[in-house]
């Protein structure tokens, strides 16, 4: 990476497509339509628990809370980014060098957090214990894997912008940055969220 | 074409209306305790959603009739009173009917379903599958055998999966294919799904209960007058479901101890 | 550091060749023709088995040529099986509910529509748009798929109730892989619907052009708005309803099938799942699926009736504020569907009482719109026909929900052709009306010709008494006590009833024969109709400021800007008697 040659545009008017206000505005639609779906989760859940009696406690891999604490970093990465890249109005080369620095650990966490997923999950199989086993690990596997889908698109996320940041001669809008930061930080709160209803429900 | 409209909206709601104010297509006649009040709030809510339907529809018509066709440049009127006026109507005439009927239809629903089974009702337990109803009798113990769904074998008549060999509640258990009950005795119905989900509704009888595989209901019921009716499948249940039905026998105190005693013999 | 380029004018760039302008089209206009297009062939399909049903039905010997050729097992020489019958009975549902109920009125005219009339020049995200069609469209195909595989159609019913739907093969025909297409049919079809509520929403709220405020959009475009905003809730909860599905059925899990099933002999090898659950999630997205068949038809059909009249509601505002309460509501309603089904009965009372005062914004908005009849000057077209035909059938097929919105009533009429009544009717033929009305109306907009107004007359006759005759004496049936989903009438007391069940079946047969018309009038006046001016109907809102069809950034280089209420007729302007959005002319009275 010998220059970084990027430049913020200027953002569109608005009242127009992909200005800061729909960007926003998406964003925080989809996540409101995930929380949403996360809610139905929770309630078949909570009834489905209620329903039989073959609710059977399921101890959680030890390297769930290692997965936590990495997703946890990877959004302080993300928020140290943010300020490199999108604090000045004229990037400097030396600052937004760190922001990419910062932006590639980011994913390298991502990456880090959905692999030590599959690792619980392949724990959790070693032990004899799949989907179908019992309703316990069949919420923690449909759970884990819906949450690791929608993280997985975050991932690709930080990947296009990377690629928007690295390309010569490219345009980069804050505003997407803003709204994958916004997703990226929701994907952590939903963690939390899962990580609470599986120790306590599970 | 204005005016055609309005003569055609005219036919078709006083057409509408027709069958119903002659009781064309009528339920049959209920024979149960508790179902003149369900026939009760089913007629008043039919004069009020009658009269709101051939209100709105002549209305409608009226408003087409005046409307259409006018001159050009015709002055433009609005309605007096207004959006406001309207609104309050709707919220104080819709307001009364949603008052009037649905504490009406509390109690309607309560005579069903909030007064518990009384102690000395018979005691029937219908099993759903595909496709057909059976129904047992606990026998002279009272007590119903164990169900056991790997013994269900129905090439030996092993309908409800009893074990007579080791249970002895179950031996004296009268498994039939038709529901026997007396005339102006209370029946505790326990409902139970083999496979999937089905539905017991006899129209003379003004029940209707799905079966839910996993759940135990019941539902009771006193029937008042005797004969056969017919007990349908309501719930959609696979190919054969236009053909799962029963028959509900309701009989004199003697009639059903007889049958009863021809049912066990039969066992 | 180098500046790179300049704001660009345009979101994207005018499409190149056949593929990019036709087929992957970021073009809001193209997609919504699209989805049109998809809600065309879908309905006449879905028609097509109704038919199909309804001969069985009364005529059940009668071989159906050619229907053999489309499944051997399902109707050998013909003659349609029980179980065919219920497989035609779930592919007409879902496909009628689902890819033309939710993708004529909403998605098609929505899409096309409700850009150009906030002043956009497309949706927020067109990529997004895009997506959320092709995914429809393989939902369909999908879906489509069940007739030609050999385990046929499921036979489960457009509800899927678990654990019919849930327990695989052993429960039935086309349980197989028949409800696993089923299933991930309707997965996609969420995912595409979520996608294309998130455009809407992100669209209306933010791409408005200067000067419209919330308050002058159209009461359509409030009503894809509000409908974007069920369909975001209800698509999301179906999503993991159908996951959840698809794993008891493939891969062992128990969520919604309990112990002890013997099913065909077989024990299940199941444990504790709950089949209410299902019935819950279902509904959940169920019932609000009803107000997103509905309210976009509302919508349409209050914007044209206002055009007709020549005179603007008694109050936009109110029918607005009523869609909204009647979408707030829809979230407290679903276990009316669930009476009988062994809830608590306390709940029932608890879900009556919402779904009864869903009556009230309802009534409001018939009586706000019988009201604004009173002294208009209405014009008579195919379009207004149609407009004021929903209002009729709206009616008709209202006042049945207040009998089964008493548990203490469903008892009798729940499962009985009462309800089936009772939601063809207002959810079914009123919303078709909706988009009836709506293309006749916008038909030269879209095309740039006029429609054949006498061959609309015709077919607004036809389906307007016709839908009536069929879907009125469903009532009186229901009454009696007939149920539904039976594929034969084997009850001892159907015999009186039978003659009503032929007149039925004659009066869909000519019903839909007469839907022909309209189809050789799309397709005769987008050819040979009289050319179509910008704005043939005096119209206001701002579709009818641009050109017919509309460019492909909607206006060209001027960007609108609007100085009025959407619906500015009765006054005295410079064109006659309406004011158009974007002209800067002074309305005498106006705020």
């Amino acid at each position: 990476m010998s220059s970084i040659t990027f430049t913020p545009v200027n953002e569109r008017a608005v009242g127009q497509q992909g200005s800061v206000e729909a960007v926003r505005t998406g964003i925080w639609v989809g996540i409101f339509a995930i929380t949403m779906s996360f809610m139905a989760f929770t309630s078949a859940l909570l009834v489905r628990e209620g329903s039989g009696s073959d609710w059977q406690h399921v101890v959680l891999p030890q390297i769930l809370y290692f997965n936590t604490m990495a997703l946890l970093v990877s959004s302080f990465a993300l928020e140290m980014s943010r300020r490199y890249i999108s604090g000045a109005t004229m990037i400097q080369q030396e600052a937004a060098r760190k922001g990419l620095g910062w932006l590639c650990l980011t994913l390298v966490l991502g990456a880090v957090f959905l692999a030590g997923q599959l690792v619980a999950w392949h724990q959790l199989a070693a032990q004899g214990i799949f989907l179908a086993t019992n309703p316990n690990s069949s919420f923690f596997y449909v759970l884990t894997a819906v949450h690791g889908v929608h993280l997985f698109a975050g991932l690709a996320a930080l990947v296009y912008l990377i690629g928007r940041l690295t390309a010569s001669h490219s345009t980069f809008k804050r505003s997407t940055f803003k709204a994958v930061a916004i997703y990226w930080h929701f994907m952590g709160v939903l963690w939390f969220y899962l990580l609470l209803i599986f120790r306590t429900r599970l | 074409m204005g005016k055609l409209f309005a003569v055609i909206l005219v036919v078709i709601a006083l057409a509408s209306a027709y069958p119903i104010v002659t009781h064309m297509y009528v339920a049959p006649p209920d024979i149960s305790t508790h179902g003149h009040a369900i026939d009760e709030q089913l007629n008043d809510t039919m004069l009020e959603a009658g009269f709101s339907f051939l209100a709105a529809q002549l209305l409608l018509a009226l408003f087409i009739w005046k409307f259409t066709g006018r001159k050009p440049g015709s002055p433009l009127k609005s309605l007096p009173g207004g959006a406001r006026a309207l609104v309050i109507f709707a919220f104080v005439l819709v307001g009364l009917e949603i008052l009037g009927l649905g504490v009406k239809g509390q109690k309607a629903w309560a005579s069903v379903y909030f007064t518990p089974a009384k102690a000395d009702a018979l005691q029937v337990q219908t099993q759903a599958g595909q496709f057909a109803f059976y129904f047992r009798y606990p026998g002279a113990d009272g007590k119903f055998g164990a169900l056991h769904p790997d013994k269900i074998d129905e090439g030996n008549q092993n309908f409800f999966g009893l074990d007579p060999a080791n249970e002895v509640d179950a031996r004296d258990d009268i498994v039939t294919g038709e529901l026997g009950i007396p005339v102006n005795r209370e029946v505790h119905l326990l409902m139970h799904a083999k496979d999937v989900g089905h539905s017991f509704f006899v129209r003379e009888l003004r029940i209707q209960q799905d079966f839910v595989p996993g759940l135990d209901l019941s539902v009771h019921f006193t029937a008042t007058a005797t004969g056969r009716y017919e007990i349908v499948c309501t719930q959609l249940c696979g190919l054969g479901h236009y053909n799962m039905k029963a028959y509900l026998n309701v009989m004199s105190q003697e009639d059903f101890d007889k049958w009863l005693k021809q049912k066990a013999s039969e066992q | 550091m180098q500046e790179s380029s300049v704001q660009q004018a345009h979101v994207h760039a005018p499409p190149e060749g056949f593929l990019w302008k036709y087929v992957f089209s970021l073009d809001h206009k193209v997609i919504g023709k699209q989805y049109f297009a998809l809600g065309l062939v879908a309905v006449f399909l879905g028609m097509f088995l109704s038919w199909l049903m309804r001969i069985h039905l009364v005529w059940p010997n009668v071989a159906i040529p050619g229907l053999g050729l489309l499944s051997k097992a399902g109707a050998p020489g013909g003659v349609m099986t029980p179980e065919y019958y219920l497989s035609l009975l779930t592919m007409h549902g879902t496909l009628m509910v689902f890819f033309v109920l939710t993708n004529a009125p909403f998605a098609a005219f929505g899409n096309y529509f409700l850009p150009i009339q906030i002043g956009a020049e497309d949706m927020a995200f067109p990529r997004f748009n895009m997506m959320s069609f092709w995914v429809t469209f393989a939902a369909f195909l999908v879906l489509v798929t069940a007739f030609v595989i050999p385990d046929g159609p499921p036979i489960s019913g457009w509800t899927a109730y678990a654990p019919l739907s849930a327990v695989g093969k052993d429960a039935g025909p086309g349980l197989a892989w028949g409800q696993n297409l089923w299933g991930i049919s309707i997965a996609l079809f969420c995912i595409g619907s979520l996608l294309g509520a998130l455009n809407f929403i992100a669209t209306t709220l933010d791409l408005r052009a200067k000067g419209m405020t919330l308050m002058r959009m159209p009461i359509c475009t409030w009503a894809w708005f509000i409908t974007a905003c069920i369909a975001l809730l209800a698509f999301a909860v179906l999503l993991p309803a159908c996951i959840l599905l698809i794993l008891d059925r493939t891969a062992g899990t128990s969520f919604f099938i309990p112990s002890g099933l013997v099913i065909s002999d077989h024990l299940q090898p199941h444990s504790g799942g709950s089949p209410l659950l299902w019935q819950h999630l279902f509904w959940f997205f169920g019932h609000p699926e009803v107000y997103i068949a509905i309210l976009p038809s509302i919508g349409i059909v209050s914007h044209i009736l206002i055009n007709s009249m020549r005179k603007p509601m008694l109050s936009a505002k109110v029918i607005i504020f009523s869609m909204m309460s009647i979408g707030f509501l829809s979230w407290m309603v679903w276990g009316h569907h669930m009476f009988v089904s062994g809830m608590n009965p306390m709940s029932s009372l608890a879900f009556s009482f919402p779904t009864l005062t869903i009556t009230i914004p309802a009534t409001i908005i018939v009586l706000i719109t019988l009201g604004s009849l009173y002294g208009a000057n209405i014009q008579i077209t195919s379009a207004s026909l149609f407009a004021l035909g929903f209002i009729s059938m709206f009616v008709a097929g209202g006042v049945s929900g207040f009998f089964l919105a008493q548990p203490a009533i469903d008892i009798r009429l729940h499962a009985t052709y009462f309800v089936v009544g009772h939601f063809h009717m207002v959810m079914g033929v009123a919303s078709l009306f909706g988009v009836f009305a709506g293309t006749y109306f916008w038909f030269p907009k879209i095309t740039g010709r006029m429609m054949n107004e006498s061959l609309g007359k015709l077919h607004f006759w036809i389906t307007f008494v016709g839908a009536y005759c069929i879907f009125m004496p469903f009532h009186y049936l229901g009454l009696v006590g007939n149920i539904r989903r039976y594929s034969s009438f084997v009850n001892d007391f159907m015999g009186p009833l039978m003659p009503l069940h032929k007149f039925i079946t004659i009066a869909a047969l000519i019903t839909g024969a007469g839907q022909l018309i309209f189809l050789f009038n799309l397709f005769y006046s987008r050819f040979k109709g009289a050319p179509a001016a910008d704005n043939p109907w005096n119209a206001t809102s701002l579709e009818w400021t641009t050109s017919s069809p509309p460019p492909w950034d909607n206006f060209g280089d001027k960007h609108p800007i609007v100085y009025h209420d959407p619906y500015q007729y009765g006054v005295k302007g410079s064109k006659g008697d309406y004011v158009m959005q974007d002209s800067p002319e002074q309305v005498p009275g106006e705020v």
